[in-house]
């Protein structure tokens, strides 16, 4: 739902209107094309019986005719230009059209690991509460590696504390939507919402962390690469932050098709996707016996009345992928005192809270939406 | 259009070689790739229509039998072909959808596979109707969006686009979605400036809620200078064209056709625009469309100017 400007052109006085209608000739029935065989004479059509009386040659302007630009023709002549338009290959060349559209793509990217055990989470928020807690999770798991899926910043509070805990704790990150938009100077989070109603406070979590961070942070989110590539077990596992074909693609499980994941697995040539950006986590196991894990994020909780948030751990399980979405809890009152104390929105702080989002709502498919409490 | 490549089989009649002789004559045409095959229309109602509205980019009406209605068998055949293709959603527009008497069969099909949504005018959306709705939207995994067009926030603004009394019974139509517990969103085209300001907007919300719609959602879309709407407000001027340059050296894939393709009962369409222009015809199946599409026609000026995307 974009935020359109107003079209350029001025509108005439809408007085005329009815003229093109009222001017069209009277045209000829034409056999086998009346509307009296198509539309049944059901409930609706007697209730525009109102509207028929009221504005008949409009509604019936079209007998025989077809509408090509914005000229009346005749209709068979607009069905045999159109037939003379487009392709239609020949079956075998329809198979070769179809694979070399879907061809696989290769990233070059070669694999870490092998790994028994990884842990990755996605979306810290400035959150560094949730940061420590998933960061002593993952060294009591066992995990051999640590994963960031990118969205260091927005949010929260205090920008900076969360990169000494990255360092520290050895994670391997990508860059999300917020680290290319830092470390590239651009002035929004391009996070892909399209309501004004979530831009708003889009606007003001981008800008209160773009302010708070310093050159050298920034520089640093740059570093990161965009994806990333592992072996646990052997099954290769791809990291990215939105999906893999973009940064700030939405991968919402109702509006995730598996027949589309499936596709996405093929062109990437792996056997498991990770990925976050919409902050709320979800696991399918593909009927080819792949994965797609949106792992959450660690920043806010998932919009389900739990001051918890997520993150996923991947183990070798032999014959599958063992993947485990889980709750984590961390200091929220201490969050929240210091989102509060920042300055930050209340809204903000009442998601940290109650576990229910406040804002940035409209992106959410109906489905995902329906169980939300706003 | 009309390929040169020797797979091609030549369906091409006069005037469609003339045209695409015109084509070639002039120069650098842009062309935008597919990218992915993510977003799957279907002309489901054809042009047919029980509203003939001033605006209707494409004419429809209870007499416009440009394209026909899709059956589920038909439906079902590109469904087949989409899931292979890997498509993320699915929309069904017409005319109106629900004159379609297989139009509930065929979502039910749909969300089987995949996130839809109907674009109706709502003058059918009685409480049955969306009660069966409502019943398959929740069987399905994925996410249903009904979208009910409107064009002012009152029967001044919009009855003289719709039709006399439509204003009333759109609102009827949504308040029964709503109160089956399907959500729409009202689309609102900028037939007046106002309808896309900041006023215009807010004003459509306010009804919203009076008409006791908690989470008001709105899509406003410019105008195309076609068919009904060209009578309107004028057609396009020899200017409104793309020309290479346009792009910027970002592309094209900001454009809805770099994505998406549209089913109507006689083949494979480039975009939900361009069915009522021949040209914008690409094939008949959906492999037959994988190609790049010249964009030489002055409503794609639109879609580039305006940014429109015609998702929900």
């Amino acid at each position: 739902m974009l935020d359109l400007p107003c079209p350029r052109r001025e509108l005439p006085n809408l007085d005329g209107r009815a003229q093109f209608w009222a001017n069209s000739p009277d045209i000829p029935f034409v056999r086998g094309v009346s509307m009296s065989h198509r539309i049944p004479e059901d409930q609706s059509v007697r209730l525009d019986r109102a509207l028929l009386r009221e504005h008949r040659e409009k509604l019936q302007a079209h007998r025989g005719k077809a509408t090509w630009g914005e000229k009346l023709v005749p209709l068979r002549e607009f069905k045999e230009a159109a037939q003379g338009y487009g392709r239609a290959l020949e079956p075998k060349h329809r198979e070769q059209e179809v694979s070399r559209f879907l061809d696989a793509r290769n990233d070059g990217i070669p694999h870490e690991g092998p790994f028994s055990k990884i842990v990755a989470f996605g979306g810290i928020y400035n959150n560094s509460y949730g940061l420590e807690a998933v960061l002593e999770q993952a060294s009591a798991s066992g995990a051999e590696a640590t994963y960031c899926l990118g969205d260091f910043g927005g949010f929260g509070p205090h920008p900076e504390k969360v990169w000494p805990l990255l360092v520290q704790g050895g994670v391997r990150c990508i860059q999300g939507n917020y680290e290319e938009s830092l470390s590239s100077g651009r002035d929004d989070c391009n996070c892909g919402y399209s309501d004004p109603r979530d831009n708003h406070f889009a606007t003001i979590s981008y800008g209160y962390t773009a302010e708070n961070c310093s050159p050298e942070f920034r520089a640093w989110m740059g570093t990161h690469p965009k994806r990333r590539r592992v072996l646990v077990g052997d099954r290769r596992v791809l990291l990215v932050h939105g999906s893999p074909r973009q940064v700030n693609e939405f991968l919402f499980a109702s509006t995730s098709p598996t027949a589309f994941l499936e596709v996405l697995l093929d062109q990437e040539q792996c056997d498991a996707i990770l990925c976050t950006h919409t902050g709320l986590h979800w696991h399918r196991k593909l009927p080819s016996g792949r994965d797609v894990v949106n792992v959450g994020v660690i920043g806010r909780p998932a919009n389900d009345g739990n001051t918890h948030v997520w993150y996923a751990e991947i183990t070798d399980r032999g014959s599958e992928l063992g993947v485990q979405l889980k709750p984590l809890s961390y200091d929220f009152q201490a969050l929240a005192q210091d989102m509060r104390a920042a300055g930050l929105p209340e809204e903000f702080v009442e998601t940290v809270l109650t576990g229910w989002w406040t804002t940035c709502l409209e992106i959410l498919p109906a489905r995902e939406r329906a169980s939300s409490r706003f | 259009m009309a390929g040169s490549a020797e797979n091609v089989v030549e369906t091409g009649n006069a005037a469609g070689r003339a045209a695409t002789g015109r084509a070639a004559a002039r120069q650098a045409v842009p062309r935008v790739e597919l990218r992915s095959l993510d977003t799957l229309w279907f002309q489901v109602a054809g042009t047919l229509c029980n509203l003939a509205c001033n605006h209707c980019f494409i004419s429809c009406s209870p007499t416009n039998h440009t394209h026909e209605y899709l059956s589920l068998e038909e439906v079902q055949r590109y469904l087949d072909e989409a899931v292979q293709l890997g498509v993320k959603e699915y929309y069904f527009t017409g005319g109106e959808p629900f004159l379609n008497p297989d139009m509930e069969a065929i979502l039910e099909a749909t969300l089987k596979l995949g996130p839809a949504t109907v674009l109706t005018n709502g003058l059918l959306l009685d409480p049955e109707r969306c009660a069966r709705l409502a019943a398959i939207a929740q069987a399905s995994e994925y996410s249903f969006d009904l979208r009910i067009s409107i064009d002012g926030y009152d029967a001044e603004g919009n009855d003289p686009i719709r039709g006399p009394g439509t204003f009333d019974r759109i609102l009827e139509g949504a308040q029964n979605a709503q109160r089956a517990g399907v959500n729409p969103v009202l689309t609102v085209t900028e037939v007046r400036e106002e309808n896309g300001s900041r006023r215009g907007r807010e004003k459509f919300m306010a009804l919203l809620r009076e008409l006791g719609i908690e989470r008001p959602r709105l899509k406003i879309l410019p105008v195309f200078h076609l068919g009904a709407e060209a009578q309107r407000s004028g057609a396009y001027e020899a200017w409104q064209k793309l020309a290479d340059q346009d792009a910027a050296g970002e592309g094209w894939d900001h454009l809805q056709c770099s994505s998406c393709r549209m089913v109507t009962d006689q083949g494979v369409w480039v975009c939900p625009i361009l069915v009522n222009e021949p040209e914008g015809r690409m094939g008949q199946t959906l492999a037959d469309t994988l190609d790049s599409f010249p964009l030489e026609h002055p409503a794609c000026w639109t879609c580039h100017v305006h940014g429109v995307s015609c998702r929900t």
